[in-house]
């Protein structure tokens, strides 16, 4: 056991499956000798070889069209793509052909497939690398979306991603990688995908969230408690398909719901939640459904992150706002 | 058998549609005459015979509403056929939408390439000895794929390739560049065809590259690239033959462009051919049919005769016959049995639709 970063905590899951099956195999663009733009495969070729562990011409489509054919002759591929803003390029190949292949062939074939990709804002990066594309991915039947709000989670979800085998596209908060450091063990553990967690138990009201936004959530709902609100945040962890069980489970709990997302209003996966809510779980409100999301515009300018990203105190307001509905 | 220079058309791509046989099926490079038995030869020109019938009652069916989606294949027997024959059972074929006579002559069953004409599951359900997925609808999707199932073969150390097709109209498309220059950087066995009939849908060739020839585009990642008279069944079949021995002696991908015609419409979904191409077009590449200079080949050669031609389209139409059997012998399709096949392991919030519509389906 040892004090980690979420970045960390990925290397170790990805170093644990590269030893556990020799049908693994990493790629992307930088991910062999230079260890990932961000570290993330840092060491990785060098301890397994460039054959399990190689870049690729800097070209998406080709990087997961890659991914699906290796799939066919058996291997496990994790490709890599350097930013989630960049699965336009890959967006056939991924909605298209993966999520969709053992269908087609009629479950005669299987995709154990992890995409793994950085996202996020809040570190001031260029263009389309920070944009939320999470909800894109999650209307793509086939696909399971994974987004790991810390480092404990990143490991034993990426682990689990990577023995599925089905597709799984692995959503990787940016500021998340080196902002806070967690117990992880040495050894390989596997967190269950489709499962959401409850991060902090609560009786008033429910936030319900994902990713980095996790993190703010936790630091809004020790806020609330000052002022007496006892908040229960759940982790989506898989965004989709959805955990029902758990998310119905807290509302009826508390009656009381706040969906957070970094992601504009109009994206993201706050709209599926509350629709599930609307369906399934209604006559346990004592208020709307809230939201906090960001304002439905392109990502902002790297400048207008701090006015344009949603943070605790937006948060924090949004919850007083229900509870005192 | 004159060897092709693979290393040279790297940097000179031949650019001249190589030929074995002429219009009047007379021998006209020996050179590259490839190194057929009589029996072989005789079961390439049946296999095009039996591609010319599938597709004749492949499109009465579609019209009787038996079938549904197809995409015409007469014209192109000695590029589909030609090219497949010179392929093993062990490599991988990832064909497009117009690539069905390959795929059920690499071992897919008549009936299942009926049954994806028609839209049924089973028909795309593959036996994991068989080395296909089925035909790719998204035009440029099965380059970037072949890249992949190459890299594999590569990584298995297996000797063997991994092949696909796409039309003249799918050179445009991204993922095609993609995919040979992918496979190229990891020098993997891949054999890209590109069968130039010369109008995507309505679209001439012309339109869609200021390129003298598609084979050319090879050069743009650094592969041997060729084009093959694609109406010569000996030409296409040479070539293919040439480039996967050199690909699966370790050299890397290479890319055939052959040249022919499609006789019919672009698909079953209303094309209407001369809205775009002239009579007298259509009349210069019927004169070119695959199955006229072949078959006055292996007259010339005492190897084919009326009697042979009868047969072979008997038993084509039974086979045809037997297939649509068990074609309209299948069950109908479920919402459970769909949803069932969608992952390994399904998820909760999957599995509580499935439950609903399998009680529904109870009913």
């Amino acid at each position: 056991m040892a004090k980690m970063t979420m970045i960390k905590a990925i290397t170790a899951a990805m170093d644990e499956e590269l030893a556990h099956d020799d049908k693994v195999m990493i790629f992307g663009e930088d991910v062999g000798k230079n260890g990932g733009v961000f570290r993330a495969t840092d060491g990785l070729q060098e301890k397994f070889g460039e054959d399990r562990v190689f870049d690729t011409p800097l070209a998406e489509s080709g990087i997961i069209g890659l991914a699906n054919g290796m799939a066919l002759k058996g291997f496990r591929p994790v490709p890599e793509l350097q930013f989630m803003g960049f699965i336009y390029e890959a967006f056939d190949e991924l909605a298209g052909q993966m999520a969709r292949y053992r269908f087609r062939m009629g479950g005669s074939r299987k995709f154990p497939i992890t995409v793994r990709a950085p996202f996020g804002g809040g570190v001031h990066t260029p263009e389309l690398h920070s944009d939320s594309f999470e909800g894109l991915l999650t209307q793509v039947p086939g696909l399971r979306v994974v987004a790991p709000s810390g480092p404990y989670d990143a490991k034993g979800l990426l682990i689990s991603a990577i023995r599925s085998d089905d597709p799984v596209f692995y959503c990787e908060h940016m500021k998340l990688y080196r902002s806070i450091k967690e117990e992880v063990p040495d050894e390989a553990y596997t967190i269950p995908l489709d499962k959401a967690a409850v991060k902090r138990e609560g009786t008033d009201v429910s936030i319900i969230t994902y990713g980095y936004m996790v993190q703010e959530s936790l630091a809004a709902a020790e806020e609330l408690a000052k002022d007496g609100i006892n908040a229960e945040v759940v982790d989506l962890r898989t965004l989709a398909p959805l955990d029902e069980d758990t998310i119905l489970a807290s509302v009826k709990k508390t009656g009381r719901v706040v969906l957070v997302q970094e992601a504009q209003k109009q994206a993201g996966v706050g709209g599926q939640v509350a629709s599930l809510i609307g369906e399934k779980g209604v006559l346990y409100l004592d208020a709307p459904i809230a939201r906090v999301a960001a304002p439905d515009t392109p990502y902002p300018f790297s400048d207008a992150e701090e006015v344009w990203l949603p943070n605790k105190q937006d948060i924090v307001d949004k919850v007083k706002e229900t509870v005192n509905f | 058998m004159k060897k092709l220079d693979f290393e040279e058309l790297k940097h000179n791509p031949e650019i001249k549609p190589l030929q074995v046989l002429d219009e009047d099926g007379k021998v006209v490079n020996s050179n590259l005459m490839p190194d057929l038995s009589d029996d072989e030869l005789v079961e390439l020109f049946e296999q095009m015979v039996w591609s010319r019938v599938l597709g004749d009652r492949t499109m009465k069916l579609c019209r009787q509403g038996r079938l549904g989606f197809f995409a015409p294949t007469a014209g192109e027997e000695a590029s589909q056929m030609g090219s497949n024959f010179a392929m093993s059972k062990d490599d991988f074929l990832l064909g497009g939408y117009r690539d069905v006579p390959q795929l059920v002559k690499h071992g897919l069953p008549m009936w299942k390439g009926f049954l994806w004409s028609k839209g049924h599951v089973n028909g795309n359900k593959y036996p994991e000895e068989l080395n296909a997925v089925p035909p790719q609808i998204i035009i440029g999707a099965q380059y970037a794929q072949t890249a992949g199932v190459a890299l594999g073969i590569k990584k298995k150390g297996e000797k063997n390739v991994a092949y696909t097709y796409t039309g003249d109209g799918g050179t445009s498309q991204g993922d095609f560049y993609e995919g040979v220059n992918f496979a190229s950087a990891f020098k993997a066995p891949a054999l890209f065809f590109v069968q130039n009939n010369l109008y995507a849908i309505s679209v001439p060739r012309k339109a869609q590259t200021a390129a003298p020839t598609l084979a050319q585009k090879a050069v743009a990642c650094g592969i041997p690239g060729l084009q093959v008279d694609g109406m010569d069944a000996l030409a296409v079949y040479s070539v293919a033959k040439q480039a996967r021995d050199w690909i699966t002696a370790g050299n890397g991908p290479v890319l055939i462009e052959t040249l022919c015609y499609r006789y019919g419409p672009h698909t079953t979904a209303g094309d209407v051919p001369r809205r775009y191409r002239s009579e007298e077009e259509e009349d210069v590449w019927l004169k070119k049919d695959p199955l006229i200079r072949m078959r006055k080949f292996l007259e010339s050669k005492g190897l084919w005769d009326e009697d042979k031609e009868k047969a072979c389209v008997e038993a084509a139409n039974k086979e045809v016959d037997d297939a649509m059997q068990e074609v309209e012998s299948q069950p109908t399709q479920t919402v459970t049995e769909l949803m069932q096949n969608e992952y390994v392991v399904t998820p909760p919030a999957i599995q509580k639709e499935l439950d609903a519509y399998q009680a529904k389906e109870a009913k």
